[in-house]
């Protein structure tokens, strides 16, 4: 059975079959890539929401007019350094991540190493997802908190975030696919993962086969987590949940 | 019951930006205890702004607002957001917390305050019998119409039992049946509860309808104010008569000699009187403006007539209505007097 599989692939135009289908097939290979590519996704999406959703918030409410407006030439260099980080492409924050990464983990390679430019790269992205889902909120739900004796803190985490849930829940599901895609690259400083397998293995050393394998359960992994996010922000969402009437558009 | 519980002095308003806007200019405004106030004026006078500044979501430009004693533009934010807690508001599209159902959304002024969970839910209950939503407690707002949106953000306005309730508009975004029942609603709560109420509108039967003083804005100035009767039955300002007044007649245009205003009450029909009028004396008088107005939960007609320059005739005319029966009639002395000023 073996025999003719490979035969197929090779009949496909694929070399080396054999090679790869015994490289792809070792116990734990896939698996672990996998599993590798969670932990960095998982590790670094959690520390780009610990520094960007404080900074969404911020751009938020510390605007001119927001609910606690702080120094304009603060917000303006706040909104510099989260355009400036957005800018710079990841393989190249990656590098000069090096620095960095060695200070906070003594290493600057490695699976855990390219959580650092990671979290670097998706903090500002995730600090816009969120500030863009606030800034949906009701100006007049404010308002009546405001009237209410909400303090800017109460109306923070009392109204603003539990409002938005459903929003802040379709954001973080975009956010962490995106931080998966940005792990694919660090294979490059030796990051592992389903993307470091699919360059490094399939695109280093042609092997077509591992590359598409791999490509395929990246392609898996994104859809489990982008119907898990649906179903949760439309789960939450008490506009739309108990009731038939409203049909709210879908969002992006 | 007369004592006073909102006083605005001098209130100033300025919006300062690339075309600076006066919003409102030397408001001096007294709300007495117990009173149902309305603030009544065209879209653009700056009633909201007004409403804002009694709770001081809006900062004055100048002026000084004292609530319940307390002199409001005098405190810092925190002491600010305390006061707060015992002024009541209410708005035209409800701003109600959607992810949160009928009973959370009136205990969440509670919960501010540190009442414990039970507590808060067992005067949110209460509050829900009050506005005669029980069955809607765990319904999300998403699930309700507008008047029980309305009447739940009354229920979550009341949780923190204020002094006053400022109501924004609170009838605008409501069809003419559920208005009645909310206006209905705030007067019960006036009635029972002693609450003082502040009703911004542009409508003068929300007036009508509940309100026992009432003021006038015009392009940000106070241009009249007091029980509402006085007002209504002698408008003083340009504004006032333009609200007052049915619509349709510029005032400009309209003839010289004596204005009265005649009331129907009982269902008696416009057209007999004025037709009777002609055939009996031969007295023509002109319909100025027409309206039926709902007062106290009767039906009242009112009409404007202008008499016949011709004083003898005027007089006759004037003699012939006073007769009638189920008929009232006032003179509108100052009726012409008031355009020329």
């Amino acid at each position: 059975m073996l025999e003719s599989l490979i035969n197929l692939l090779e009949s496909w135009g694929i070399n080396r079959a054999a090679d790869q289908l015994q490289y792809l097939l070792i116990p734990g290979t896939i698996p672990f890539a996998i599993w590798e590519t969670i932990y960095t996704t998982a590790l670094a999406t959690v520390f780009a929401y610990v520094i960007g959703l404080p900074l969404g918030i911020i751009l938020v409410t510390g605007e001119k007019g927001g609910i606690r407006p702080l120094p304009p030439a603060l917000m303006k260099a706040l909104n510099i350094i989260v355009n400036l980080l957005r800018s710079v492409p990841f393989t190249i924050l990656m590098v000069v991540c090096f620095p960095l990464a060695r200070l906070i983990l003594g290493t600057s390679i490695g699976t855990t190493a390219s959580i650092v430019p990671l979290t670097l790269a998706a903090a500002p992205f995730v600090a816009r997802v969120v500030e863009s889902s606030l800034r949906e909120m009701d100006r007049g739900v404010i308002e009546a908190a405001q009237a209410m004796g909400c303090s800017p803190w109460q109306i923070v985490t009392k109204v603003m975030i539990p409002e938005c849930k459903p929003s802040l829940i379709a954001g973080f599901t975009t956010a962490t696919i995106t931080i998966l895609s940005y792990g694919a690259m660090a294979g490059a400083i030796g990051g592992g993962g389903l993307g470091a397998m699919a360059l490094l293995r399939g695109h280093g050393r042609q092997e077509r086969l591992v590359l598409y394998v791999s490509v395929v359960f990246l392609v898996i992994l994104v859809q489990i987590i982008q119907s898990i996010g649906t179903a949760l922000c439309v789960k939450t969402d008490r506009r739309i949940n108990h009731t038939n009437k409203k049909k709210r558009g879908t969002k992006q | 019951m007369s004592q006073p519980i909102i006083e605005l002095k001098g209130l100033t308003k300025r919006f300062e930006g690339a075309d600076t806007v006066l919003a409102l200019e030397n408001i001096d405004l007294t709300v007495d205890e117990g009173q149902i106030y309305g603030v009544i004026g065209l879209s653009g006078a700056g009633k909201s702004t007004l409403v804002r500044c009694i709770n001081l979501l809006e900062k004055p430009t100048a002026g000084t607002v004292t609530v319940d004693g307390k002199l409001l533009t005098a405190l810092s934010e925190k002491e600010l957001r305390a006061v707060r807690k015992s002024i009541g508001m209410i708005f035209q599209h409800f701003n109600l917390l959607m992810q949160r159902t009928c009973l959370q959304n009136i205990t969440f002024p509670l919960e501010l305050v540190g009442t414990p969970k039970k507590e808060a839910e067992q005067r949110a209950r209460e509050l829900l019998k009050i506005v005669d939503l029980e069955s809607k407690a765990d319904a999300y707002p998403a699930q309700l119409s507008g008047g029980q949106k309305q009447r739940i953000a009354i229920a979550r306005t009341l949780a923190t039992d204020p002094k006053v309730l400022l109501c924004d508009e609170a009838t605008s975004a409501l069809d003419p049946k559920t208005t009645r029942d909310i206006l209905r609603l705030i007067r019960d709560i006036n009635h029972r509860l002693g609450i003082t109420v502040v009703i911004i509108t542009h409508d003068m039967k929300v007036i009508e309808e509940i309100c026992t003083h009432v003021a006038i804005l015009d392009h940000g100035h106070l241009v009249e104010k007091g029980s509402v009767e006085a007002v209504f039955s002698r408008p003083q300002s340009e504004a006032g008569r333009r609200l007052v007044y049915p619509d349709g007649v510029p005032l400009e245009l309209l003839p010289e000699g004596r204005v009265i205003r005649v009331a129907f009450n009982g269902g008696t029909a416009y057209q007999p009187l004025i037709a009777s009028m002609a055939k009996d004396l031969g007295v023509l008088v002109n319909i100025l403006g027409a309206d039926t107005r709902n007062i106290d939960g009767k039906a009242f007609g009112t009409m404007l007539l202008g008499l016949p320059e011709d004083p003898v005739q005027a007089q006759k005319a004037v003699n012939y209505i006073a007769s009638q029966k189920n008929i009232t009639m006032e003179e509108v002395r100052d009726y012409h007097a008031g355009i020329a000023d």
